[in-house]
Parts: C-alpha cells; sequence; structure tokens
C-alpha cells in the first residue's frame, strides 16, 4: 500500500488537535461530542508551581492540585487517528501547553460572546507560537448572536484566521469546525511550502 | 481477592498515592518525554525480568501489543500521563517497547494524508 501509514510497520498516523478557549467555554462538551470513545479525563497531579507565567501564593507546596486534561480519539481509517485534547482552561497550567502544542496540527478556540475576553489567553498562545487555529464561538442558549465578523474585529485577529458558529453539543457542528481548522492548516501549509520560491531572500 | 471489607486502603489514601509510589517518587522520565500522540509497541519476544518490574509495567506491555498511544495507555490505565511517562521510560531502557514518534504535520509524507482527514470528517 501506498499512503505513509504503513512504511511504518501499520503503525498508525496520528494527528493532534488542541480544544482551548476559557474555563466552561465548552471544551469538554466539544471533546465528548466528537470523540468515538467514552470521553476520557486524565487527572494530572501539579508538581511544579506552574513555571514563569503565574504565581501561585500559599499553594506552592500543594503538590496535590490536580489539572483535568480531556481527551478523545477520531478514527479516520485504518492507520489515520486524530486525536482532540482539551487543553486546561487556566494560564497557570501553560507549562503543559507547551508540551500538547508541540507537533499540534492546529486548535480550536471555542469562544463565548458573553464573556469574549476568556479566549484572549488562547489566540495569543497559538498566534506567538505559530500554531494554526480557528475561532468557534459557541453558541450557547440565551446568548446574543453576534456575526463572525464582529467577533473577528473584537479579537482583533488576522484575517486568514477562520471564525465559525458552532454548538459545541452538536456533533455535525463540532466536525463543520474540525474541517474548517484542517482546511485552514492545509491552507497554511500550502502558503509557506509556496513562499521560499516566490519571495527570494532578502 | 480478598472481599471489599478487608481492604486496609480506603478511598481516602488518595487517588495519587499509590502511581507514585509505582514509579517510586520519580516525577520526570529519564530521557525526552514523549508526545501524548507517540505511538508505544512492545518488543515481541522480549523477556522482562519479572523482578524489577510492577504489575503496571506488565499492564503497559500487554496493552502495547498492538500500537497504542501514550494518551490512551494514561487512559485505559487510570493513570496520570506523567506516571505513564516514567513507567514507559523504564521499560524502553530495558528495551521492552519501540516508540514511533509523532510526525509533524508540515512533515507528513503525504500532504494527501490530510485531504482524507477532511473526507473522512465529513463521513462521520
Amino acid at each position: 500500500m501506498a499512503y505513509a501509514g504503513s512504511d511504518r510497520a501499520g503503525v498508525p498516523v496520528t494527528i493532534k488537535i488542541l480544544v482551548a478557549g476559557g474555563f466552561g467555554v465548552g471544551k469538554t462538551t466539544l471533546v465528548g461530542s466528537l470523540t468515538e470513545i467514552r470521553p476520557l479525563r486524565t487527572e494530572e497531579p501539579l508538581t511544579e508551581p506552574g513555571t514563569h507565567v503565574d504565581v501561585l501564593d500559599g499553594v506552592e507546596r500543594k503538590s496535590t492540585t490536580t489539572v483535568a486534561l480531556d481527551f478523545g480519539r477520531i478514527t479516520i481509517r485504518d492507520n489515520l487517528v486524530i486525536y482532540l485534547f482539551g487543553t486546561p482552561g487556566q494560564e497557570r497550567f501553560w507549562f503543559m501547553w507547551d508540551e500538547l502544542s508541540r507537533g499540534a496540527l492546529g486548535a480550536v478556540v471555542l469562544a463565548d460572546t458573553r464573556r469574549l475576553a476568556g479566549c484572549f489567553p488562547s489566540v495569543d498562545y497559538f498566534e506567538k507560537h505559530n500554531v494554526p487555529f480557528v475561532v468557534a464561538v459557541n453558541c450557547f442558549d440565551g446568548a446574543r448572536r453576534y456575526e463572525p465578523k464582529a467577533v473577528r474585529s473584537a479579537l482583533d485577529l488576522e484575517s486568514h484566521v477562520p471564525v465559525v458558529l458552532c454548538d459545541a453539543r452538536q456533533r455535525a457542528s463540532g466536525r463543520e469546525t474540525l474541517i474548517a481548522l484542517v482546511e485552514h492548516a492545509l491552507e497554511r501549509m500550502r502558503r509557506n511550502a509556496e513562499r521560499p520560491s516566490r519571495v527570494p531572500a532578502p | 481477592m480478598s472481599p471489599p471489607e478487608d481492604r486496609w486502603l480506603d478511598e481516602d489514601a488518595g487517588p495519587v498515592v499509590r502511581p507514585y509510589a509505582l514509579i517510586r517518587g520519580r516525577t520526570r522520565p529519564a530521557g525526552k518525554s514523549l508526545d501524548v500522540i507517540a505511538m508505544v509497541i512492545t518488543v515481541r519476544g522480549a523477556w522482562p525480568d519479572p523482578v524489577d518490574l510492577e504489575p503496571e509495567h506488565y499492564a503497559v506491555l500487554r496493552l502495547c501489543t498492538l500500537p497504542t498511544s501514550v494518551a490512551d495507555l494514561a487512559a485505559d490505565l487510570d493513570l496520570p500521563l506523567g506516571v505513564v511517562q516514567i513507567l514507559l521510560s523504564d521499560l524502553r531502557e530495558r528495551s521492552l517497547v519501540t516508540v514511533h514518534h509523532p510526525v509533524p504535520p508540515a512533515r507528513l509524507p503525504d500532504p494527501q494524508i490530510l485531504k482524507e482527514v477532511v473526507d473522512g470528517l465529513r463521513r462521520l
């Protein structure tokens, strides 16, 4: 067979996609509605005070603090599997983000228009680390609907970053969000591959 | 198996004690930690020395007779990722498992794979 999975003796090609966003924005729900296995949470003991980004006043010695990591799986075909990871919401867990985002295909940043600021840190993080991402506005019941355009300008996103509306509870909607992300990542790769030939080095 | 009332350990002992006793208090694996989506495979025909391995090491070896990701191992064994990383470093030191690191998306040998992902998602 000719596909890439086969040259590694039947070892699946694995693709990592992150689901990020503020606390309570629906990350666990989105992972849960897409995964083919029961959504899993592993509790990670927080053994280091959250590195540079936060001061854990008064809890420095509290080694039992745990951070939950949601995780789901989608098998595309034999030997091609997507893994979804819901990133821990609080910024003090960013040391875990570094590990998770390494080699990731991209990220879905969930946004709640009632608390849009909740997704600022995720947007900043992925911009800074050059991880392709889409912003998915989770349409909560009762939340006022905003046009993607308004969200884009409120978040000051670069024009190429897709903004989509989604309902994290609906599998079909979550699926569309992932498709938007993978297409965006593909497009970026294509652009990056073209760039050297078009723009000669100065 | 002893009946549950005979167990001297109760829920209050906390869930974290056992895993960290198992890895003897270590918090970092020897060598590089593995990506959560790295695939682990048990080396066929390898004979572990039963003296220096814990039941959890054997559980990993059993699960990884088929290629299994680090994240799946943590979930299946109900252990924190950090603990699984250390169990895996023990097994790698003893050449009982091999690890396939994930290929970064930009270096996938065939960009067609991502198109397949899109098509596969559409079929879900």
